[in-house]
């Protein structure tokens, strides 16, 4: 689709992803006795210390638990919270759940896709966005529902999707 | 806290909580669950503290709560000991709430509730029909428990039937409990919960573990989130009851990752009962031991399925394998494991409480108790609904829900998530239990009711499950990882008016081949959203072919925008919205939309003050 010229958001300087230390993944290891069967747990807690799970960090995960590299990517690619690509300063969430479906989460979503100019799982270049679907957070009695960051924002309408985006912007 | 050692210092701190607390004492019951959350329940409890604190009222205490259920109204709130329900509560109404209410024993006019269908007001909840018409044995605790404090679990009776089971009761005469009562799992399939009990404890081995599933997948379910996060002890109790009886010392709860507050409360409750002795080693005195472990999930809707979520419990990716071994013979780390989900564990103290006969004396012939329906979609009171097995199903949909909203028709309802059916309108007076749905071709699923009125596409619903199932399926097997795909790609053909009747003919064959020939659930159902629509919507999907038409004008392809010039003012207003820059026209002059550029967002009609945009 092409996208139109309505961007609200001005372009900020990128900002490099921080490198993982080693010595930070060691304290989560630590912290789960190093048990293989806490991977996931493992993997959710460096991706809240670093927005996203650096190849580095993986590598140094593998070493460290003695668990093939191939092992970790794939549960790393299997399950949706995970994304190996740096995620933004911001992410907005759709629910596509079917109770958003039909009160109409398409539209809102081509709305955000239109403002961001990026797909589902892509963030935008400044590192400011990341924008994301999920299947249902359960809070269908409100929908469409949108989640910026952890807040949530009910009865969504595509009129909507400018205010809250620059009210997200504002915030740091 | 303090370790009670046995069952009489469980009752000795439960008299204690309770002579604390008066029974016409003054209390708000504010729901905080995450759908009033997401309307602004948070600042509404910060707000009436503010105001309490400076009315001086001190004894007026306010109780941040679990879901009741009536979320389309939220904020929600209850003023005891009255009973006066308050909905759309703002944080502006506050200082009100406490002057005129509490203060002046007034009941505010405009924050009660009007029932659409009499105009009245009504002001106490329990008249109002949403809540009179359902049973909630289950619900019905949410809004008296505040989730993280396990001394108002105790205070409405918690931990009871943990203390009757460790003082006295065999395991057998436990499952023997549940067995009579009837209860059968909540999750989907409906399998007799005190027989899966009974297999894994005749099991071999002497290592066996009981799970709770709360990976609560199905879109437009949330009965699951609503019991874990608004009662979450509850769900403990159930699970330490089954232990005891299965012979378990270890105990998993699987959290979908999408449901933080539940992980949060649910983690906090296993803290604290194992601060009280609840779990840990020679509970009460009994020698029983037994723990909990909260492993959340990672995104992945497979991992509702019983061997793909115990995969996940063990590190690995949520693949799911062929069965049998079942669970209850070989599971978590090849042993015994028996998987029950959030509402079925719910169940158990309250069997054990009150008694198999009483628990089977509710519900249907062959489905016993309540079950928790989340109504959702087009419908009036969207929100959780707990009613005996065997209701019909047009008395939740019209007695409870209040219809579907406007002056739209009914046209289905959506049960048991993607792997469920339709119920056409027609079909509306189906009793409502594990073999009703199943003769319509739906299923029971974890209880999500989606309503869908005329301006619905039933194609479009068709194409919205497939694509859901499309990013959820695993992989593992051919036919579900190529046999949906397959199916989407006709759907989407019909929906964009390039198919044949020809391509109707292999969507159905192609149907049931994915339908026989896959290894899961997800698989096995993964037809029946199209299988249900074509059987109820046939005439809807030839339309599509045939004519080329969406009636219910939702699929794109077949439909068209365009401005009625008598009643477009020339204001301009969609002309700056379009994002293809399609509508031209001057200045106080009716518009036009370039049929070609336009993308049919619909970004016009909703920006249209004068209603002079039409889709047909």
């Amino acid at each position: 689709m092409q996208m139109g010229e309505t961007g609200v958001r001005e372009r900020r300087a990128l900002r490099p992803p921080e490198e993982p230390a080693e010595s930070r993944i060691d304290e989560i290891i630590e912290k789960y006795g190093g048990e293989r069967r806490w991977l996931i747990n493992i993997l959710f807690e460096i991706q809240t210390e670093y927005r996203y799970l650096p190849r580095k960090a993986l590598e140094y995960l593998s070493q460290r638990m003695d668990i093939p590299l191939i092992d970790i990517f794939g549960i790393a690619t299997f399950y949706k919270a995970f994304t190996l690509q740096p995620r933004g300063q911001h992410t907005v969430t759709v629910c596509l759940g079917t109770a958003c479906h039909v009160r109409g989460s398409t539209d809102v979503l081509e709305e955000l896709q239109r403002e961001l100019r990026v797909r589902p799982g892509q963030t935008t270049p400044d590192q400011e966005f990341s924008l994301e679907t999920v299947n249902c957070l359960g809070c269908c009695a409100q929908g469409p529902m949108v989640v910026v960051d952890e807040e949530y924002h009910g009865q969504m309408t595509p009129a909507k999707v400018k205010p809250l985006l620059s009210a997200a912007s504002k915030k740091v | 806290m303090m370790k009670l050692r046995d069952t009489s210092e469980l009752e000795k701190y439960r008299k204690t909580h309770l002579e604390r607390r008066d029974a016409g004492r003054r209390w708000i019951s504010l729901c905080v669950g995450t759908g009033c959350i997401a309307t602004g329940a948070g600042r509404v409890a910060a707000a009436l503290r503010r105001e309490l604190e400076k009315a001086n009222l001190k004894d007026v205490q306010v109780k941040e709560t679990g879901c009741p259920g009536f979320c389309e109204r939220g904020p929600l709130m209850v003023i005891h000991p009255q009973g006066i329900l308050y909905q759309n509560v703002k944080p502006e109404n506050a200082a009100d709430i406490v002057k005129r209410t509490l203060k002046g024993g007034e009941v505010i006019p405009e924050l009660v509730y009007v029932d659409p269908s009499t105009d009245q007001r009504v002001e106490l909840e329990k008249d109002i029909p949403f809540y009179s018409k359902q049973k909630r044995l289950i619900l019905s605790n949410n809004p008296l428990v505040d989730p993280t404090s396990v001394e108002d679990y105790f205070a409405i009776g918690g931990y009871a039937a943990l203390g009757k089971v460790l003082n006295g009761m065999t395991p057998a005469q436990v499952i023997d409990e549940i067995k009579r009562a009837g209860l059968r799992g909540r999750g989907g399939a409906g399998f007799p919960t005190g027989v899966k009990w009974e297999t894994t404890r005749r099991a071999h081995g002497r290592v066996k573990y009981v799970v709770c599933n709360a990976d609560e997948g199905d879109p437009g379910a949330f009965m699951n989130r609503s019991v874990l996060e608004g009662n979450p002890h509850s769900v403990l109790e159930g699970m330490m009851i089954g232990a005891f009886a299965i012979g378990a010392r270890e105990g998993y709860i699987y959290v979908r990752n999408e449901y933080p507050l539940a992980v949060k409360n649910a983690t906090l409750a296993v803290q604290q009962a194992r601060e009280l002795g609840l779990l840990g080693t020679n509970i009460l005195g009994s020698r029983f031991d037994f723990d909990i472990n909260i492993v959340r999930g990672a995104g992945a809707f497979v991992c509702g399925e019983e061997t793909a979520l115990m995969a996940s419990i063990e590190g690995k990716k949520g693949v799911p394998r062929q069965r049998p071994p079942f669970p209850s013979e070989e599971g978590l780390w090849g042993r015994p494991t028996n998987i029950n989900n959030v509402e079925t564990w719910a169940n158990v103290p309250l069997i054990i409480n009150k008694g198999a006969e009483w628990y089977s004396t509710i519900g249907s012939p062959s489905s016993k108790g309540t079950k928790i329906f989340a109504l959702v979609g087009k419908i009036r009171n969207t929100g959780l609904v707990e009613v005996p097995l065997g209701t019909k199903l047009s008395d939740i949909i019209y007695g409870i829900g209040g219809g579907v909203p406007g002056d739209r028709k009914l046209k289905a309802v959506q049960c048991g998530g993607p792997s469920g059916g339709m119920i056409s309108a027609e079909h509306i007076d189906v009793p409502v239990d594990y073999e009703g749905l199943k003769k319509y071709g739906a299923m029971m699923g974890s209880g999500g009711l989606v309503v869908m009125d005329d301006s619905t596409c039933m194609v479009d619903i068709a194409k919205y499950f497939l694509k859901f199932l499309l990013e959820e399926s695993c992989g593992k097997c051919t036919t579900c990882r190529e046999g949906i795909e397959r199916m989407l790609e006709l759907v989407t053909k019909i929906t964009e008016g390039k198919a044949t009747m020809e391509d109707l003919g292999l969507l159905e064959e192609l149907a049931t081949i994915v339908q026989e020939s896959t290894m899961c659930g997800l698989g096995n159902t993964a037809p029946n959203p199209v299988l249900t629509t074509l059987r109820y919507f046939r005439p809807e999907y030839e339309e599509h072919i045939k004519q080329k038409r969406c009636q219910a004008g939702v699929c794109r392809a077949l439909i068209t925008y365009w401005i009625d010039p008598k009643k477009c003012t020339g204001c301009g207003a969609c002309a700056k919205k379009c994002p293809e820059g399609a509508i031209t026209g001057r200045k106080k002059e009716a518009h036009t939309i370039d049929a070609k550029k336009c993308i049919r967002c619909g970004v016009c009609q909703t920006t249209c003050k004068f209603g002079a945009v039409w889709r047909r």
